[in-house]
């Protein structure tokens, strides 16, 4: 599908990954686990900390850490201060970022110019 | 004969039924259900300082009563749960009772406690622990706010403690989840606490099952490819070798597959090659999955280190009070004016003096959930105000100024009749380290019928 701002086509990340989310401590954590080898391969390689910031950076992120669990397919992303004070404190409906699995299905990753797989359906 | 072991309670609140479910359809040796999220600790405080008598999850004693009848039969599973919260010998006392009640006077309750250290903070001060925030460093000293609880993880040593001392069920406060699936392996392979390899591959199975069907096809977004009806909790068979299989009960509802361990396996943790409890250091990415069919999924190669010299401890402190209300607002333009009812609401408490420290505007249906208020006009959403600080009657004052809306805001909007929003404390979380060498559980294993003894002498 391509960008509606810049007409590069993108993945949804929905596409190539199931998503759960949840609160450690004040901060959310994002498990992403690749459908396929050939997802986790795309993912390693586009699905970068800076992206899932960006993705999220209405929740006032202040830093994303990136963390490859390779032998299962799956990256984990630690969201520092994305629960606006903390699962406790949050004054959001929302305050254990449950929802942020769900929201992080609709992530798009511009595909690169070189091909992964097909550019007209994502793997 | 592997060791099974099955978690039917995930949080405080959890479906009631599960245990009895999995029992009726399932062996296991070993029943876990566990209770305490971080702030639940706080919760119970809370309710104890205002009865003594309370202070556990009492859902654990519903539970408790819908199994009992498995619990007459010699090879029915023992029982392993934190349920305690910030008062386990209350909670033994009262599992006493039911089982009394069910003519099993002779079954033995270990209770597990030391992990209270709300009345040692100021010794531990003294000594010259800093006590310091986990994630900021900020000192303990520098926080001047009431502390409402302060709770150590123990870990599976106290209750492998219970179980040796012949415990059928055994009740603990405040222990590391996973632990709660290690002691009774421990226990039965008599593993030793060098066995790092081992307590890894116990550690990565509890971890897997304490959050209950969440791996079992619960809480996932394929949540349309199974039924969730009669959803089956989870049980790990655990090898002496270490190596589990997480599995359901047969003909149960939900999915075990390699995605649904895989996504519990990286759920609310931060870096998977220190997955960290007081029994031992789990690196996740040494873990491989294989999915045996069935519902069946082996999880192998977990790696340990040797356990931290420091304990975690939840600190919980009193931070002021909230309130959030919810609205509906329907119509053309209903985002624009939802948008105005809270600036209505907000400019009516500033100018009665009364403006909060903290508001937090949501409009539901309006793409909140991804940050974003996007057209099409949704047509109906849902307005939530929440509001924070440091004083009570501030907040309180918010909560009396939403209803006027009704005839002095616009039209197309409803949800008045559910009355004022309440006013609640807000606990604050406060993770912090103890070294070890202070921490000294205490392992009390007596008969159903001796807890009751004691329970008339020392109401």
């Amino acid at each position: 599908m391509p960008d509606v701002f810049s007409g590069a086509k993108t993945v949804r990340l929905g596409d190539l990954a199931w998503t759960r989310s949840g609160d450690k401590g004040s901060h959310a954590n994002l498990g992403v686990v690749a459908r396929d080898a050939m997802s986790y391969a795309f993912l390693e390689k586009y699905l970068t900390a800076e992206l899932v910031q960006r993705f999220f950076a209405w929740t006032g992120v202040t830093r994303v850490e990136r963390y490859l669990l390779a032998n299962v397919g799956a990256i984990n992303f630690v969201l520092y201060g994305a629960l606006a004070g903390g699962a406790a404190r949050s004054l959001r409906w929302d305050s254990q970022g449950k929802l942020f699995g769900t929201a992080a299905q609709e992530l798009r990753i511009v595909l690169p110019d070189i091909p992964i797989a097909s550019e007209e359906s994502p793997p | 004969m592997v060791l099974r072991i099955a978690n039917a309670a995930g949080f405080w609140g959890d479906d009631l039924q599960a245990a009895r479910r999995l029992l009726a359809h399932a062996h296991v040796d070993f029943l876990t259900l566990e209770y305490l999220a971080e702030l639940t600790m706080s919760i119970l405080a809370s309710q104890r300082a205002r009865d003594p008598a309370r202070g556990y999850a009492t859902d654990f004693l519903e539970v408790l009563r819908s199994v009992v009848s498995y619990l007459h039969v010699a090879a029915g599973p023992r029982i392993i749960t934190n349920a305690g919260g910030v008062h386990p010998v209350g909670c033994a006392q009262a599992a006493a009772r039911i089982l009394s009640d069910h003519g099993l006077d002779r079954m033995a309750i270990g209770c597990v406690t030391g992990d209270d250290l709300t009345g040692k903070i100021g010794e531990l001060l003294a000594a010259g622990e800093p006590l310091a925030h986990l994630e900021t460093g900020q000192p303990l000293v520098e926080l001047k706010r009431p502390i409402v609880a302060a709770h150590v993880y123990l870990g599976a040593e106290p209750i492998v403690r219970a179980l040796e001392q012949g415990a059928d069920v055994v009740i603990t406060g405040r222990v590391a989840d996973a632990s709660l699936t290690v002691a009774p392996a421990v226990r039965h392979y008599r593993w030793s606490w060098n066995d790092l390899d081992r307590l890894a591959g116990a550690t990565v199975a509890g971890h897997l099952i304490e959050c209950g069907a969440q791996v079992t096809g619960g809480y996932s977004v394929r949540w349309q490819e199974w039924d969730l009806d009669d959803i089956g909790y989870p049980i790990a068979e655990i090898a002496e070798t270490g190596e589990v299989v997480i599995t359901k009960p047969p003909e149960s509802g939900g999915k075990v597959d390699r995605f649904s361990v895989i996504e519990q396996l990286v759920y609310e943790i931060d870096d998977p090659t220190r997955y960290i409890t007081p029994d031992v250091i789990v690196d996740f990415t040494s873990v491989a999955v294989e999915d045996l069919g069935c519902d069946r999924v082996a999880v192998r190669g977990a790696r340990g280190q040797t356990r931290p010299e420091h304990l975690k401890v939840a600190l919980v402190y009193e931070d002021g009070f909230s309130s959030a209300a919810q609205l509906v607002v329907a119509g053309r333009g209903c985002l624009a004016k939802a948008q105005r009812c809270a600036e209505l609401v907000v400019h009516r408490l500033q100018e009665a003096g009364c403006g909060p420290t903290e508001v937090h505007v949501e409009y539901w249906g309006a793409g909140e959930y991804l940050g974003q208020h996007q057209p099409p006009d949704p047509g109906e959403l849902v307005l939530r105000i929440a509001v924070w600080d440091r004083r009570r009657e501030i907040v309180e004052r918010f909560t009396r100024e939403v209803a006027p809306l009704i005839t002095s805001g616009p039209a197309g909007i409803g949800g008045y009749a559910s009355g004022r929003s309440p006013v609640r404390p807000v606990f604050a979380y406060w993770p912090t380290l103890v070294p070890r060498p202070w921490i000294e559980p205490h392992v009390e294993v007596r008969s159903a019928a001796d807890w009751l003894v004691d329970h008339r002498q020392n109401p």
